[in-house]
């Protein structure tokens, strides 16, 4: 009787082990995809917004003798923003940064070229315009959501795998920590497309 | 039972849970999630019962035939808050539309700022892009406000997006999930009354012999003077509901899907 008690209890605590920590690897999987979707997000709202800007320049070009530094400051900013590419399993916080900052360039050159269109009444009375102003709006507000929730999604990832003892076998099975979408100087407020 | 208490104790929580929720900074509290869900709420009291009632019946109904929900808002004052990022996060707060469609419409008067938007859920952006929305706004909505009428111009513009989404979705009414069991034991109740009855009243004229088929007759007659003062009853009925427009405040069948927003839309001032 003796003899099978301690290699019962060994049996019994290795099974008790197994399920807890697969719960915990398994949530954390779970909870990776949905921050990966979420970054999913992001990158289509940015890019969203990429295309619009070349339906913007297009008409802005086409509707009015527009000033042409305005112009090509916005066209130089957006390819500068599809060069940064990001894996979205494997975001460092380096990227991250970069691709914040390449992408609030097209957000500060968006807003001045969206400033200087107030002085051309042709333009603001373009339906076509209009229309887009609409659409870019819409987006900046998209993209403003799209990152609210990633953080949100890394909350939730990074409050799974970091609080103890989830920690312990977090580590054991390799998920790191992942990093927050922080603003940028001026890039916290979309920007403000005036009707 | 356990249903019961469950329910109990979640609407003890909710509201601490939603506490913890809001950030400090917010000035503009988005409205706890409504029991009743339907189409319309007049915060800001700016339509007259008739005009609310119509409204709310209509986009109802459209619900009903579509399962796409379009629900209007209308509150005082933002109280500072970017009328663009409070109407898609309240919207999608509440989870209007269907959660696998994604087929939510979410209109936000605010009536001091004098601004409307209107969030168009996941599954509607393609269809109601913010240009389309935005130009609804403009020249369907806003000329109906600036002529003085609140009415006019949301439900002009209800009908605009009902035509934009034309042929989209179709759908059934659902029923209240909550509903759903009860009506159920109920109608089993009613059929095992029925089938005692029935079995009650055959053994009856079985052990009657010729004498039951006498005795049958006079159930007979009765069920047919129960019967013809029913349906007299229901004609009744009827009529009484159809002056009333047979509406009644239903809501949404099965209420807010739980549909989910992008954050886009697109609105104007006047």
């Amino acid at each position: 009787m003796k003899k099978w008690l301690v290699p019962g209890i060994i049996v019994f605590l290795i099974i008790v082990v197994y399920f807890w920590a697969k719960g915990i690897n398994n949530t954390a999987v779970i909870k990776d995809q949905a921050s990966q979707e979420a970054w999913g997000n992001v990158q289509t709202s940015y890019q969203r917004r990429n295309d619009l800007i070349g339906n913007l320049v297009n008409t802005v070009k086409g509707a009015a003798d527009f000033e042409k530094s305005t112009l090509e400051a916005v066209v130089k900013a957006r390819s500068e923003a599809t060069k940064t590419t990001i894996d979205p399993s494997n975001i460092t916080p380096e990227q991250l940064a970069e691709f914040n900052k390449a992408q609030s360039g097209v957000s500060s050159a968006l807003s001045r070229l969206l400033v200087t269109v107030e002085q051309y009444p042709d333009l603001k009375a373009n339906q076509n315009f209009v229309k887009l102003q609409d659409e870019l709006a819409s987006t900046e507000n998209q993209i403003l959501t799209a990152r609210t929730r990633f953080n949100e999604s890394v909350k939730d990832y990074n409050g799974h795998i970091k609080t103890f003892p989830n920690s312990i076998f977090a580590g054991m099975f390799g998920f790191k920590e992942k990093s927050y979408f922080n603003a940028v100087e001026g890039a916290e407020k979309p920007v403000e497309v005036k009707f | 039972m356990t249903h019961c208490i469950a329910k109990f104790i979640k609407s003890l929580l909710l509201p601490v849970f939603f506490l913890l929720l809001q950030p400090v900074s917010a000035q503009f509290t988005i409205p706890e999630k409504p029991k009743f869900q339907t189409s319309v709420y007049d915060y800001a009291n700016l339509l007259s019962p008739q005009e609310k009632q119509s409204l709310e019946e209509k986009l109802v109904r459209y619900s009903d035939s579509t399962s796409t929900q379009i629900v209007v808002a209308t509150i005082e004052s933002l109280k500072g808050e970017d009328i663009g990022i409070l109407t898609p996060k309240w919207a999608h707060q509440w989870g209007i539309g269907q959660a696998k469609e994604d087929n939510g419409i979410f209109i936000l008067l605010a009536q001091s700022e004098r601004r409307i938007w209107i969030a168009p859920g996941y599954g509607v952006e393609d269809r109601l892009t913010a240009g389309i929305t935005g130009e609804i706004v403009r020249e369907v909505i806003i000329p109906q406000f600036k002529a003085g009428s609140y009415y006019n111009g949301l439900d002009k513009g209800t009908d605009v997006i009902v035509d934009v989404l034309k042929g989209k979705y179709k759908g059934t009414r659902k029923s209240d999930k909550s509903d759903d069991g009860l009506a159920g034991i109920f109608i089993f109740i009613v059929i095992v009354i029925i089938l005692i009855i029935v079995l009650a009243r055959g053994r009856k004229s079985g052990g009657g012999g010729k004498g039951g088929i006498g005795g049958g007759g006079g159930p007979d007659l009765l069920d047919m003077i129960i019967l013809s003062s029913l349906g007299r009853g229901g004609g009744g009925g009827f009529g009484g509901g159809s002056s009333g427009g047979g509406f009644g405040g239903g809501g949404f069948g099965g209420g807010f899907g739980g549909g989910g927003f992008s954050g886009g839309g697109a609105g104007g001032s006047w």
